[in-house]
């Protein structure tokens, strides 16, 4: 089922975060007064503002694909508690309080617990992982996310027999989220996912607290949250505070404001289309142009494709 | 359309700071794009920008009639045209940004969209239904079809708003408070003109008829 690839990236080829945030060679190009200022004000400048994650290994699972600008990844955002527009969770989620945090992992297991961020950081070693982000809307990215699989926190609280499915929900208050409305947004609130057990279990299912060497900024979904790569983006959860083990099907927010559109497995295929557009090609922001072919389980088909043998995937969309 | 204007020399002033007014959303992208400034996803915002200036200058042309009756400045005819053409014009930019930008002209992709995806054609619907009312608006087409003829084709405006206000409404994904405002709006404007043509009609057909014996 898993199929290690050797790991081809060093640190040292990691872009270091001045080239990403490109602050050195627009300073050094001397532009106008006016755009330095305009520079210098804009969210821009000041595209990770998290703490420094220290002891963080590489991952074989990484890609070799040219990563995403942070800038990108932090001022485009799909966080529809802090604004349905995609500016909107960089300028509203800024004062969100992820700190003190607990994630409550419950439900079917053994031993239920309540964690603490201190013990998530600490529960197991973090790695680097770069990762293909597919958005069920025709987008992608290439991020280089930090944290474990997510099954090392499962097998903690050892799920019991019954266990079969795993549902995520994520923080919800609406004094610090006063867009987090149904009327406004269009969905249910507290937004919430799912993945089958084997899924959930699957070494790729990252458990991630960081991004581009630090933590993450809220509007990635600050402090914790799901990284699903085969999958849409919408399943990635965001800033989670509870994890429980289940026995059947548990809802899934796309899927129950519309069921036709977004199915519970949602993992990346160019054949099955949107009912409302092809999924056969993508843009890899910040590109103009919509040119890139979007690959069968997002790329991870070598890894995760036994997941879903002798499954129509037409049907489980 | 063809009245006498009022101060030769105000007329045309104003209807240069109209064309100007309805340029600046094309000259702003313009410079968006020379600055690279289009956000992280440039495609996804100039189909936006465009659109959103379309829908509303659907509306604004739509809005001219009423609002001449209403404010008794039956001079805002001057500029309705002009109106109706910025809407053909940012419709054009935004159907250009579709077949270029998200689809690279691949003409069989676009024709699968646009028989299959009913957002999309209730898009292209909008946009052809103007083709002709765009290709009509000079002054010699209107003296050539008559101003009866001219007028009842111009009607298809009707359908391309409503048919921009689905398209809009479809393809958004779950924040409908947008595309239901200008619903709203260009529900508002079509039922001023039931209104109207049912009341103009009934005074008509009031004096055409043989006085009646006073009723007692």
């Amino acid at each position: 089922m898993l199929i290690r690839k050797p790991c081809d990236l060093r640190h040292a080829d990691v872009t270091p975060k001045p080239v990403y945030l490109d602050r050195r060679k627009f300073l050094a190009s001397a532009p106008a007064a006016f755009l330095t200022a305009r520079e210098l004000l804009s969210p821009r400048g000041r595209a990770l503002a998290g703490t420094r994650l220290n002891n963080v290994t590489k991952s074989p699972f990484s890609t070799t694909e040219q990563m995403t600008s942070p800038d990108v990844v932090t001022r485009y955002n799909n966080f529809y508690e802090f604004g349905t527009s995609k500016n909107e969770p960089s300028r509203y989620a800024q004062n969100f309080k992820t700190s003190p945090w607990t994630v409550s992992v419950e439900g079917d297991v053994a031993k239920p617990r309540k964690f603490s961020l201190d013990e998530i950081l600490k529960l197991a070693p973090i790695e680097e992982r770069i990762y293909r982000h597919r958005c069920v809307e025709g987008w992608s990215i290439v991020v280089p996310w930090i944290g474990y699989s997510l099954s090392a926190v499962l097998n903690l609280v050892q799920p019991t027999p019954k266990a079969r499915y795993v549902a995520f929900e994520s923080y919800w208050d609406l004094k610090q989220m006063p867009m987090a409305r149904p009327d406004m947004a269009g969905i249910e609130f507290p937004y919430v996912e799912g993945l089958r057990l084997d899924e959930a279990m699957h070494p790729l299912a990252l458990l991630c607290v960081g991004m581009y060497g630090e933590t993450l900024p809220p509007q990635d979904g600050a402090p914790v949250r799901l990284v699903v790569p085969w999958k849409y983006g919408f399943k990635s959860i965001k800033s989670i505070v509870k994890i429980k083990l289940v026995s059947s099907q548990p809802p899934t927010t796309w899927n129950m404001a519309n069921a036709h559109e977004y199915g519970f497995y949602s993992n990346v295929n160019p054949e099955v289309d949107h009912p409302r557009w092809s999924q056969a090609k993508e843009q890899r922001l910040p590109s103009l142009f919509k040119n890139h072919p979007t690959q069968i389980f997002n790329g991870y088909a070598s890894q995760v494709a036994g997941l879903y043998s002798g499954m129509d995937l037409k049907k489980n969309y | 359309m063809l009245k006498s204007r009022p101060g030769r020399g105000t007329g045309k002033w104003t209807k240069a700071v109209a064309f100007l007014l309805c340029l600046a959303p094309f000259a702003r992208l313009a410079w968006r794009f020379w600055m690279q400034d289009l956000t992280p996803n440039p495609l996804e915002f100039i189909t936006h920008f465009t659109g959103d200036w379309t829908i509303r200058l659907i509306v604004a042309t739509l809005a001219i009639t009423p609002l001449r009756k209403l404010l008794g400045v039956p001079d805002l005819i001057r500029f309705r045209r002009m109106l109706g053409l910025f809407a053909f014009f940012y419709g054009c930019l935004h159907f250009l940004t579709y077949l270029w930008f998200d689809k690279l002209f691949d003409l069989h992709e676009i024709w699968k969209d646009v028989a299959k995806r009913p957002f999309i054609t209730a898009g292209f619907t909008a946009l052809m239904l103007m083709v002709p009312l765009a290709l009509t608006s000079t002054k010699g087409w209107i003296r050539r079809l008559g101003g009866k003829r001219w007028q009842q084709l111009h009607r298809l405006i009707y359908v391309t708003a409503v048919a921009a206000v689905v398209h809009y409404y479809w393809l958004v994904k779950s924040d409908i408070r947008l595309p239901v405002l200008y619903g709203v709006l260009v529900a508002v404007l079509l039922l001023y003109r039931m209104v109207t043509s049912v009341t103009r009609r009934a005074r008509q057909s009031a004096a055409t008829a043989k006085p009646a014996p006073a009723s007692p």
